[in-house]
C-alpha cells in the first residue's frame, strides 16, 4: 500500500518534469550497465556512478533517488530496469522516466532491486551533490540537514561548490558553518584546519566545541617502554592518579574524588594483554576460589581453614599452594607496582598533527573562557530570580512580622490560600491570561479578609505575647492546611501559566532565561515599589508606624490602633495571597505549599532587618544568591546547599543580631 | 486553697512515683508474656513510645516553661537520639545476619569481605557499599550509647553558645532554632549523608543479641525502662526546679535583665538547661526508636518540634505534671483519631471523618486554649475547681 502511494506519487511527479533530454542515451547507458545495476555491489558501483554523472542532472537524479531508496525493479528476462505500478494481480513496468509502459507482467516476472548499505551510502554521497545544488531550495535545505547529520569526506568538494553557488543568505551561512566543520574533520591541509580551527575563537555554539572536541579524540589507554617520538601524545597517564580531562589532556583527582583513568591494578593486567609482563595477577576472587578448590579436610596448604580470615594468611596459605605447583604464583602488590612503574602509560590524539591540536586546544580554551563567563551570568541570573521568589514569600512577613512585629506562623498558609484561589478561578475561565487577571485581586481581597479575620479573632488579644502568638498561628496553620488537604487531596494541582509566559528568553546555546523567571523578578520589584509607596507616602502607612512605634502616642492623636492594626494585617496577608499566585505558577500547588516557604521566609526577614522592607530585600538578596552560589559547588545536591546555607544563616545572625539593615535609635528597641 | 493542690502534687512527688509505677505493673500484668494477654503488645508499644514522649515533653517543659526558651528544635534532639542508638541496632544486627549467611561459605569471612558485605546490606538502598566513617562506632553498643549524649550535647551546646552569647532572645531564637531543624532534616534528606537518605533506619525493634526473647517481652522490658527513665527525670528536674537554681531559672524566664544585674551570668544557666533538655531529649529518643521500629528524616521535620510545643501549651506549661498530662493525652487521642478507630460523625450531608477533621480540630483547638487559657489543661481544671482564696 505504502509503496504503491509512493509510486503513484513519482508517477505524477514525473508527468510534470519538463521533457527529459538525453533521455534515450540515458536508456542505452542503463541497459549496457544493467547486470550491475541489478547485482550492484560497492566494488562495481563507482565506475558507474561515475559514468552516470555525464547525464542530465534531472534524470540522474530521479534515478538515483530511485536505486537509493530500493524502488527500482527489473524484469527478470530481458534484465531491463523499470519502475512499476502496482496493480491487484499483475504489475505495470515502466521506463525510468514513468512516461513509457513497457508492459505488464506478473509479480513473479518482475524482482526488485535491492542495493545493500554499502551500495546505498555510496549513491547517496552522489546523490548530495545533485540535490544540493537543486533548483528548488526547500530541497537544498533538506540535503544539507542530512549532511549535518552523516558527512563524509567526499563532501568536503561538494559542499564547497555549493557554498560558491548558494543564492540564499541564510542558507549559505549554514553551508559556510558546515563546510568548515567538514573541513576540520576531513580536510588533508593543515593550514586550512589552521585557519578554520582559528576563526572558531569566541564563538560558544555547541555545535562548535563538539568539532573541536572531536578533534581531540584520543586513544585507548597505551603502554610501552617509553613514549613514541614520532607521534601526537594525548596525555601521559599515571596508573592511579589522573584522570582523563575532557579535552583529552590529563588532570589529577580533585576535591570531588573523580575516579582514575586506569586504576594500578587495571595497568597490571593492561601490561599482561600486550605481553610486556608474563605472569598474571590473580584477584582476591580468583585466590579465593583456588584455595577453596584446594580444600583438603580442615586445612589448605597446612594452614586451617578457620585461620584464613584475614588476607595475610590467605596469602600465606595460596603461596604454600603455588610451592607444590597446585596454583599460579601470585603477585603482590609491591611487584605489581613496581611493574606498573618500570613503563609509560600514555594516550595519543586521533589526530596526526600536534600543530592541530595545540591549535584546537588553544581555541577551546579561548571559548571555554567565554562559557565560563556566561555561567557566571546564568549564576548570577539564577541568584536573582531565587532572590525574588524569596522576597515574594517574605514580602507579606516584611508587613506582618517586620513592621508589626506579630509573628504570623500562618503566613505561609496565606500564600498556598492564594495560590489555591489561582487554581479554582482556572477552572471556571479557561482563559489563562484572564483567569490570572481576575485570581490576582482575588487573591489579594479572600486572603485579605481571612487576614482581618485571624486579627480580630485570634492576634488582637495576644500582642503583647509574642510567643503565644507564634503558637496560636501555628495552631491556624496546621488547622487551614489540613482544610485545603480535605477540599483539594494531597496530590498536587496546577495552575497553569498563560501561554505568553511559556518558553525563554535565549541569549546564547548556555545562557537562556525563562520568561516566568522575568514575570516573577518583575513582580517582586512591583511589590517592592507598592509596598514603599504605601508605607512611606499613603496615610496608612504613616499611621502603620505610628501605631507600631507608640500606641498610646498614635490614639491620643486620634488614630484607631484597632483599626490600623486590623488594616495592616490584612494588607500583609492579601500580598501574601498574590504572591502565592506568583510561587503557583511555577511550583505545583499543594497543601504544604506555604510551609515549604515559612521557614525560609522568616529567615528572610530576620537575616535582612526586622522593621524595613530595605532590608528584606537585602535579606532576600543574601539567601538566594548565597543558596545558587552554594549549589553551584555541587550542582547535584540542592538539599546540601539548602543544609549549609541555613547554617550560614544561623552563624550570620550570631554576628549581626539585627539582620543587615538595622534599625538605630527609639525604634530599634524591642 | 489552690496551694494547698500544688503542694499536694508538689510535695509529694512519690505520689508521682507510685501511681507510674503501679501504672507499669498494671500493664504488665495484663501484657501477653506475663498475664492474661488483655493488652496487646502493640499497645504496650504504644504506651511505651507515650511515656518516651512525656519525656521529651518534660525537657520542652523546663527548657519553655521554666527557663523561657521557645525551642522548635528540641524534637531534633530526640530524633538525633534516635538515629545514634539505630546505628547500632541496624549494624549490629546486619552483622549477625551477614556472619550466619557466611557459615555455608567455605572460607571465614575477612574483614574487608565482613565491611562489604554489611555495607551492601544497609547501604545498597541508597547506592552505596562502603560504609561511611560516621558509623565507625557503630559496632560498639557502649560507644554508640555515649554518642547518644555527645552528639545533641555537643550540637545544643555549640549552636546555645553562640545564640545566648550573642544575646538572640524571644521569637528570634525560636525561629534560629526552626532552622537548625530545618537544616538537620534537610540534611538527613539527602542519600549521600551517610544515614540513608530518606529510608532512614529501619528494623530497630530487633534488639541484636536477645531476639530470642520475642517482642513482646523486649516491648515490657523497653516499656519499664521508659517508665523508670520518666521518674527518674521527673525527680530530677522537681528537684531542681525546687532548689536555688531553679528559682534563677525561673526568674530568667520572668525578667532576664533584671537577673543579669543581679550579677548571674544568665548566659550560663541557659546554656545549661538547653544542653541538659537536649541530652534528655535525646535519651528519650533512644528509648522510643527502638519501640518505633524505625526512624527517617521527616520525623525531625521543623512540625514535630512544633507538635512538642503544642503538647506542653495543652498541658500546661511551667508544671512538669502539666507537661506529661499534655504529651500523653495529645499523642494518644492524636493516633486514636488518625488512626481511624474514632466513630465517624454523621451530619446528613456531610460526614466528618476524624482521619481527616482531627488535625483541624487540634489546631483550632489549641488556639483556644492559647487565647483562653495560658496555663493549659491544668490551668483550666484549677480555674474550675479552685475557686479564688
Amino acid at each position: 500500500m505504502k509503496i504503491k502511494f509512493y509510486i503513484i506519487f513519482l508517477y505524477v511527479f514525473f508527468v510534470n518534469l519538463p521533457a527529459v533530454a538525453h533521455h534515450d542515451e540515458f536508456n542505452i547507458f542503463l541497459i549496457e550497465n544493467s547486470e550491475n545495476i541489478i547485482k550492484s555491489s560497492a566494488k562495481t558501483v563507482d565506475s558507474i556512478l561515475r559514468d552516470i554523472q555525464s547525464f542530465d542532472d534531472e534524470i540522474v537524479s530521479r534515478f538515483l533517488e530511485l536505486w537509493k531508496s530500493k524502488s527500482l525493479y527489473y524484469i527478470k528476462d530481458t534484465k531491463q530496469v523499470v519502475i512499476v505500478n502496482e496493480n491487484e494481480e499483475s504489475l505495470d513496468a515502466l521506463e525510468i522516466d514513468g512516461l513509457t509502459r513497457i508492459g505488464n507482467y506478473s509479480k513473479k516476472e518482475i524482482k526488485k532491486i535491492k542495493p545493500n548499505s554499502g551500495v546505498r551510502a555510496k549513491i547517496d554521497s552522489i546523490l548530495v551533490k545533485y540535490q544540493i545544488s537543486n533548483s528548488d531550495i526547500n530541497v537544498r535545505q533538506k540535503s544539507i540537514e542530512s549532511l549535518k547529520r552523516n558527512i563524509r569526506p567526499e563532501h568536503l568538494e561538494v559542499l564547497q561548490d555549493a557554498y560558491i553557488n548558494e543564492s540564499d543568505a541564510e542558507l549559505k551561512t549554514v553551508i559556510d558553518r558546515l563546510l568548515k566543520f567538514a573541513i576540520v574533520k576531513y580536510s588533508d591541509s593543515n593550514d586550512k584546519k589552521l585557519e578554520i580551527i582559528e576563526s572558531f575563537k569566541g564563538d560558544t555554539a555547541i555545535e562548535i566545541r563538539a568539532s573541536l572536541n572531536q578533534l581531540l579524540n584520543s586513544s585507548e589507554v597505551k603502554v610501552g617502554i617509553s613514549l613514541p617520538n614520532n607521534k601526537n601524545i594525548a596525555r601521559v597517564i599515571v596508573p592511579g592518579f589522573t584522570i582523563k580531562n575532557s579535552n583529552g589532556t590529563s588532570g589529577t583527582t580533585n576535591f570531588f574524588n573523580e575516579d582514575v583513568e586506569i586504576s594500578i591494578n587495571d595497568a597490571y593486567d593492561k601490561l599482561y594483554a600486550d605481553n610486556l609482563v608474563y605472569k598474571k595477577r590473580i584477584t582476591q576472587e580468583e585466590l579465593k576460589k583456588i584455595l577453596e578448590q584446594n580444600i583438603s579436610g580442615d586445612t589448605i596448604g597446612g594452614y586451617s581453614i578457620s585461620s584464613l580470615d584475614n588476607e595475610q594468611s590467605r596469602i600465606a596459605a595460596y603461596n604454600k599452594l603455588v610451592e607444590n605447583n597446585l596454583a599460579p604464583p601470585f603477585i603482590s602488590e609491591n611487584k605489581i607496582n613496581e611493574e606498573v612503574n618500570k613503563f609509560i602509560f600514555y594516550s595519543i590524539y586521533n589526530e596526526t598533527s600536534s600543530e592541530v591540536t595545540n591549535a584546537a586546544l588553544n581555541t577551546l580554551a579561548s571559548i571555554n573562557f567565554r562559557v565560563q563567563i556566561y555561567k557566571y551570568i546564568d549564576l548570577l541570573i539564577d541568584g536573582l530570580s531565587l532572590a525574588s521568589i524569596y522576597f515574594l514569600g517574605a514580602i507579606g512577613l516584611a508587613i506582618t512580622f517586620g513592621v508589626m512585629r506579630v509573628i504570623n506562623m500562618a503566613h505561609g498558609e496565606f500564600i498556598m490560600m492564594g495560590a489555591y484561589t489561582g487554581y479554582v478561578v482556572q477552572q471556571f475561565i479557561s482563559n489563562h491570561t484572564l483567569s490570572l487577571l481576575v485570581a490576582l485581586p482575588l487573591a489579594f481581597i479572600i486572603t485579605f479578609i481571612a487576614g482581618v479575620i485571624m486579627e480580630r479573632l485570634v492576634i488582637r488579644h495576644l500582642y503583647r505575647k509574642p510567643l503565644d502568638t507564634l503558637l496560636a498561628t501555628f495552631g491556624i496553620s496546621i488547622a487551614l492546611q489540613q482544610i485545603a488537604k480535605n477540599i483539594f487531596g494531597t496530590q498536587a494541582r496546577p495552575l497553569t501559566s498563560p501561554s505568553w509566559l511559556d518558553g525563554s528568553l535565549s541569549l546564547s546555546d548556555d545562557l537562556s532565561i525563562s520568561y516566568i523567571r522575568i514575570a516573577i523578578f518583575i513582580l517582586s520589584l512591583i511589590f517592592l515599589g507598592l509596598l514603599l509607596f504605601v508605607m512611606n507616602r499613603t496615610r496608612l502607612g504613616l499611621e502603620t508606624r505610628a501605631v507600631t512605634q507608640n500606641p498610646v502616642m498614635a490614639s491620643n492623636m486620634g488614630i484607631n490602633p484597632e483599626r490600623i492594626n486590623m488594616l495592616t494585617f490584612g494588607f500583609g496577608s492579601g500580598i501574601a495571597g498574590i504572591a502565592g499566585i506568583a510561587i503557583g505558577l511555577f511550583s505545583k500547588v499543594t497543601s504544604e505549599l506555604g510551609s515549604e516557604y515559612i521557614v525560609q521566609s522568616f529567615m528572610t526577614v530576620v537575616v535582612g532587618g526586622v522593621g524595613n522592607i530595605w532590608g528584606t530585600l537585602a535579606g532576600a538578596s543574601l539567601i538566594g544568591f548565597l543558596q545558587k552560589f552554594i549549589e553551584w559547588f555541587n550542582p547535584s545536591n540542592t538539599l546540601a546547599a539548602q543544609t549549609y546555607m541555613i547554617i550560614f544563616i544561623i552563624l550570620f545572625i550570631q554576628f549581626r543580631p539585627k539582620g543587615i539593615v538595622a534599625l538605630k535609635g527609639r525604634a530599634a528597641d524591642d | 486553697m489552690t496551694n494547698s493542690i500544688n503542694d499536694l502534687l508538689a510535695r509529694h512527688t512519690l505520689i508521682f512515683t507510685i501511681v507510674v509505677i503501679i501504672f507499669s505493673l498494671f500493664i504488665t500484668f495484663f501484657s501477653e508474656p506475663y498475664g492474661n494477654g488483655l493488652i496487646s503488645t502493640s499497645f504496650v508499644k504504644t504506651l511505651g513510645k507515650t511515656v518516651c514522649l512525656c519525656i521529651i515533653a518534660l525537657a520542652m517543659d523546663v527548657v519553655w516553661g521554666y527557663c523561657g526558651i521557645l525551642s522548635l528544635g528540641h524534637f531534633a534532639f530526640f530524633g538525633l537520639g534516635g538515629y545514634m542508638i539505630g546505628m547500632w541496632l541496624m549494624y549490629e544486627r546486619t552483622a549477625i545476619i551477614v556472619q550466619e549467611a557466611a557459615t555455608n561459605e567455605l572460607l571465614p569471612l575477612t574483614e574487608t569481605e565482613l565491611s562489604n558485605a554489611i555495607g551492601n546490606q544497609i547501604f545498597g538502598v541508597v547506592g552505596g557499599y562502603e560504609i561511611p566513617s560516621i558509623w565507625m562506632f557503630a559496632d560498639s553498643l557502649g560507644l554508640q550509647l555515649i554518642l547518644v549524649i555527645a552528639v545533641p550535647g555537643i550540637l545544643a551546646f555549640i549552636f546555645g553558645w553562640l545564640a545566648f552569647r550573642s544575646r538572640v532572645t524571644g521569637v528570634y531564637l525560636s525561629i534560629l532554632t526552626q532552622a537548625l531543624t530545618l537544616a538537620l532534616s534537610l540534611y538527613l534528606f539527602q542519600n549521600d549523608s551517610g544515614l540513608r537518605g530518606n529510608n532512614g533506619l529501619s528494623g530497630l525493634q530487633n534488639i541484636p543479641g536477645i531476639e530470642y526473647l520475642g517482642q513482646e517481652v523486649i516491648s515490657i522490658g523497653f516499656f519499664w525502662a521508659s517508665c523508670i527513665f520518666l521518674i527518674s527525670i521527673f525527680l530530677l528536674f522537681h528537684s531542681l526546679m525546687k532548689s536555688k537554681f531553679g528559682l534563677i531559672i525561673t526568674s530568667i524566664r520572668d525578667n532576664e535583665t533584671r537577673v543579669r544585674f543581679l550579677g548571674y551570668n544568665v548566659e550560663i544557666y541557659k546554656l545549661f538547661i538547653f544542653v541538659l533538655t537536649a541530652i534528655i531529649s535525646s535519651i528519650a529518643g533512644a528509648l522510643y526508636y527502638p519501640q518505633a521500629g524505625i526512624i527517617n528524616p521527616a520525623e525531625l521535620a521543623p512540625i514535630a518540634s512544633i507538635y512538642l510545643a503544642v503538647w506542653v501549651a495543652i498541658g500546661g506549661r511551667g508544671k512538669l505534671y502539666g507537661a506529661i498530662i499534655g504529651a500523653a493525652f495529645v499523642s494518644l487521642f492524636s493516633s486514636w483519631f488518625t488512626g481511624g478507630q474514632a466513630p465517624d460523625i454523621p451530619l446528613g450531608i456531610f460526614t466528618i471523618e476524624w482521619v481527616n477533621w482531627w488535625t483541624v480540630l487540634l489546631g483550632f483547638g489549641f488556639v483556644l486554649i492559647t487565647i483562653f487559657s495560658e496555663n493549659g489543661i491544668i490551668g483550666f481544671l484549677r480555674n474550675i475547681f479552685v475557686k479564688e482564696k
